[in-house]
């Protein structure tokens, strides 16, 4: 191969959070710069689709892909940079298990459509809705098509590596550079297919600095309904969810240490392979009741047990969407 | 369709009971329908929701979870485990549009082969009322999914 490998970024359905924990790795850019070729990355650079689709397929070395799979554009880039890339990278939650986006996957598709074009603050007196297809004067216009279900980026295409996160911890992203540097360099070789980077072997309770006692909770209480938080004591025995017990470690347990309860970013943990089955069984386990209304009324304190446990793994989850998303309406 | 739908349900019991009685079931007898697939583990309290999760999304129509009668769980108390879990798993289930009724607890100890026979026969008919579940396999998303998109913005 001539010149520097070649680098490409792209975002799907996401946020722009990965790409700015990316860029968030300061004087390792220049370390990246002098052995990349950056071809492809419509956040810090002018590209057009068309220059990826006249690639070579295979030219690019290694591509990260955030963001899940909303529209027929975003399955079409995924497509295409799987194409051309050697490596495919699902970046951060969304790419890997749909993410905060994939939440949209509980309700029916026109839902979206009222949210965005009806509500007070919009508007929109005739009630027009975006139209894939429009016939002009000077021709047809066409714009994505909006897919019923948001899937993941393996749903979709063949991925290499999976690296969590949302976003992924900026030294983790540094780390992963690093190795990509030294495989260009011959002096390291790469981890298997399938693996996932930049996250521990553990899980996020493995590396929270409270206090675990016996779990007993008879109450759950949502986060602003608590006047003082105990700094030192697990956040679940003080009633509070947190889905550490079944998330990925490699934050260094972030949230919980100022006094926020994990979301679950990170992803399952090693061995996990339905995050919100982890998450009922870990939560119900430590239930102290054994009379089923007594149970009811406790658990009435989760106001909201799929948007919880499934807050970012929706959409690579056992049942991938709510029932409603899928009859595409 | 409906008419000759015949639900696939799972049904997890455990070792110490609920397989006893359906066991006890067959040696006595006793008529239950070959909808429900019996799968046995050392207890209910084995059972990670995420066992129920596949099932459902990978044809099943229903699910029952069987286990010993409060009090009576050989590892003492996992069969309350198991009530919770259920409990939970159904809330989360109905927020993704699987009718919570599709699962369903059943306590029966070692000795109730009738009842257990019985109750399986009752939540068959309930299933059956209920029609198929008819969840996109998991197998093959990206097909399943594109063929049921009817777009209509």
């Amino acid at each position: 191969m001539t010149g520097k490998p070649k680098f490409a970024m792209y975002w799907a359905a996401s946020c722009g959070g990965c790409e700015i924990a990316t860029l968030n790795m300061h004087e390792k850019i220049l370390d990246f710069d002098a052995n990349f070729k950056v071809v492809f990355w419509p956040v810090a650079m002018d590209a057009k689709y068309k220059d990826v689709e006249a690639m070579e397929d295979g030219e690019i070395l290694v591509t990260l892909f955030n963001g899940g799979i909303r529209n027929s554009e975003n399955e079409h880039i995924a497509k295409l940079l799987r194409k051309k890339s050697q490596i495919l990278v699902s970046f951060g939650s969304c790419a890997i298990e749909g993410g905060i986006p994939g939440l949209a996957n509980l309700t029916e598709m026109h839902h979206f459509f009222d949210t965005v074009y009806t509500t007070v603050s919009t508007d929109n007196t005739n009630n027009h809705r975006p139209q894939v297809e429009y016939d002009m004067p000077e021709g047809k216009i066409t714009i994505p098509e909006f897919k019923p279900v948001l899937q993941t980026l393996d749903q979709v295409v063949d991925v290499d590596y999976y690296m969590p996160g949302c976003p992924p911890e900026t030294h983790q992203i540094a780390a992963v550079i690093d190795v990509l540097i030294s495989v260009v360099k011959g002096e390291a070789v790469l981890p298997p297919k399938g693996s996932f980077l930049g996250v521990g072997n553990s899980t996020v309770c493995d590396e929270c600095g409270r206090t675990r006692n016996l779990k007993k909770i008879t109450e759950f209480k949502r986060i602003q309904d608590i006047k003082k938080i105990d700094p030192d004591l697990c956040l679940i025995e003080q009633g509070i969810l947190c889905n550490g017990p079944a998330t990925a470690s490699g934050c260094e347990s972030k949230c919980p240490s100022v006094n926020a309860p994990c979301a679950g970013c990170y992803g399952p943990a090693i061995g996990v392979k339905d995050f919100g089955a982890r998450m009922i069984t870990a939560i119900a386990s430590v239930i102290d009741a054994e009379d089923p209304d007594e149970i009811e009324r406790i658990m009435d304190g989760i106001i909201d047990p799929a948007g919880t446990f499934y807050r970012f793994g929706l959409a690579n989850s056992m049942m991938r969407t709510g029932k409603a998303s899928w009859n595409g309406k | 369709m409906t008419n000759n739908f015949e639900p696939l349900i799972i049904g997890f019991t455990c070792n110490w009971c609920s397989y006893r009685a359906a066991d006890m079931a067959g040696t006595g007898r006793e008529k239950y329908p070959p909808n429900i697939r019996l799968i046995r583990m050392m207890c209910s309290g084995r059972l990670d929701p995420m066992f129920v999760m596949k099932a459902l999304s990978d044809g099943a129509d229903g699910v029952m979870i069987t286990g010993c009668h409060p009090g009576e769980c050989h590892y003492l108390e996992q069969n309350y485990k198991a009530l919770r879990r259920t409990i939970l798993l159904k809330r989360t289930l109905g927020q993704m549009g699987v009718d919570p009724e599709r699962v369903k607890l059943v306590w029966a100890s070692a000795a109730e082969g009738v009842y257990l026979a019985k109750e399986i026969g009752i939540f068959v008919e309930e299933i059956r009322e209920k029609g198929p579940l008819d969840w996109p396999s998991r197998k093959n998303p990206a097909i399943s999914i594109v063929e049921k998109e009817e777009v209509s913005v």
